[in-house]
């Protein structure tokens, strides 16, 4: 670990499992349910808040012994909404149709939670590379959390993976569908998303013990 | 008329902010423990998604949309003439909705502690929340992506959206008033049941989906939108701190 001392690496491994901001913190869920029918749009949200967040995290840190206190929730929220822009223009670029089918959500970054709390809780408080460290830590977290459940949403809603059909053609009756499977096209619909991250929380507290909350 | 009626009726059952979409799930998670405060911040909601949405509505047809800055030499009713017509600003659309946001959420705060020092009591506390609440900026965007076409149309949409997010977030906090007293399985206590009921309570909005679309004779009827008809409580802001830390996570560095 010639680079990341432990406790940076701490940084950035905690927020994957024991702080992770959708299950334990509860940040961030606005814009992480809705995009997660398929799997692509939830590695692109995933991408697309690692960048904000990494660079906003360094960007607030740099500038927290300038910022008066009292404007500060404006600052960051100029820094988050340049970084958002920068997104949104690469993805309407590079990859069209996908940034049409995220449509407002990408400009919700701005508003997520995360970013906010984590600018808050950390960058104004630590140097840069702390920072930087944590926000990529934290927005990996999240990422996780939206990989999974786009991975889960995709395969028992529509039968594929990125689009392919990893359980055979529904049509011809290939593969897992000439047993009689059928998909559920109850989870590509929006209230399934909560339930299935409803269940990650689940599982997650009774492995472990210590997140459960008092009543 | 009728339109304001559908898009009235659409925004608050169909398009629910927080079933459709998901918008402002932070601080329905958080600060829907308790129905007081649930009233609370819903009713900031409704104020400053009524207040943003036509805002907003004037800054995208007047400056940020493709052409809209044609009236700056006097061709408004004819953009192609200007020579503004190939100006468009929507890239800029994230940063000017924020910032619009965010100055009228401080203003707002300012007037109602002028103004009406019970009304600032019982919101005050709520209206800085706000600012990076989602379902204020989705409010916005979609209202933008929409294509929204007056700025009546907008008011009543931002007002609509907002009575639908007030209506979902004090459902959810009277369920989880009551459900302090079930027995749920430990793993699943406080925000694990709160995620599971929301996904329950959103197939049952997915009901109305086919509310506005069945045949062309209007007058959709809001049918038992379920004992949310609140009174007007007096708040108790004793667990104020607990919702501020929705978005300002607590120090713990």
């Amino acid at each position: 670990m010639g680079l990341l001392s432990k406790k940076d690496t701490k940084l950035i491994l905690d927020p994957l499992a024991d702080d992770n901001p959708i299950t334990i913190q509860v940040l961030g869920i606005c814009s992480a349910l809705a995009i997660t029918a398929q799997l692509k749009p939830s590695i692109v949200m995933a991408v697309s808040v690692i960048f904000v967040l990494g660079i906003g995290n360094v960007v607030i840190s740099l500038m927290r012994n300038i910022i008066p206190s009292k404007i500060r929730i404006i600052v960051q929220l100029i820094v988050v909404a340049t970084l958002v822009i920068i997104v949104d223009q690469v993805l309407k670029a590079f990859a069209y149709e996908l940034s049409k089918e995220l449509s407002v959500f990408i400009g919700l970054i701005i508003t997520n939670c995360i970013i906010m709390g984590r600018f808050e809780a950390f960058a104004l408080g630590n140097g840069p590379w702390r920072s930087f460290l944590d926000g990529v830590g934290n927005a990996l977290g999240y990422g996780v959390i939206l990989i999974i459940v786009g991975f889960f949403r995709e395969l028992l809603g529509s039968g594929t993976l990125f689009g392919i059909k990893v359980l055979g053609d529904s049509v011809e009756k290939t593969g897992l569908y000439a047993i009689g499977y059928e998909n559920n096209g109850f989870m590509v619909l929006p209230p399934m998303a909560l339930i299935v991250v409803g269940i990650i929380i689940w599982i997650q507290r009774s492995r472990n013990k210590a997140l459960i909350e008092e009543n | 008329m009728l339109e304001h009626i559908e898009l009235f009726f659409k925004s608050i059952f169909v398009d629910n902010m927080v079933f459709a979409y998901f918008l402002g799930m932070c601080s329905y998670l958080a600060v829907s423990k308790k129905v007081s405060t649930a009233v609370g911040l819903g009713a900031a909601v409704i104020f400053v998604l009524t207040v943003t949405v036509p805002l907003n509505w004037f800054l995208d047809q007047y400056i940020l949309q493709e052409g809209a800055l044609a009236w700056l030499d006097g061709n408004r009713e004819t953009p192609e003439l200007s020579k503004y017509a190939d100006y468009d600003l929507s890239f800029l659309s994230f940063i000017l909705f924020i910032a619009t946001i965010a100055t009228m959420v401080q203003l707002v705060e300012i007037i109602v502690e002028k103004f009406s020092p019970s009304l600032y009591n019982s919101l005050g506390i709520f209206l800085p929340l706000i600012a990076v609440n989602c379902a204020i900026l989705g409010g916005s965007l979609f209202m933008q992506s929409r294509e929204i076409e007056t700025a009546g149309l907008a008011l009543n949409y931002g007002f609509s959206s907002g009575i639908g997010w007030f209506i979902a977030i004090v459902a959810i906090a009277a369920i989880r008033e009551k459900i302090r007293y079930s027995n749920v399985p430990a793993p699943l206590r406080g925000l694990g049941i709160t995620f599971i009921i929301t996904g329950l309570m959103a197939i049952g909005f997915m009901s109305f989906g086919g509310m506005l679309t069945g045949g062309d004779d209007e007058a959709p009827k809001p049918e038992t939108n379920t004992a949310v008809e609140v009174p007007k409580e007096e708040k108790k802001i004793e667990s104020d701190n607990e919702t501020a830390q929705a978005v300002v996570s607590e120090n713990n560095q």
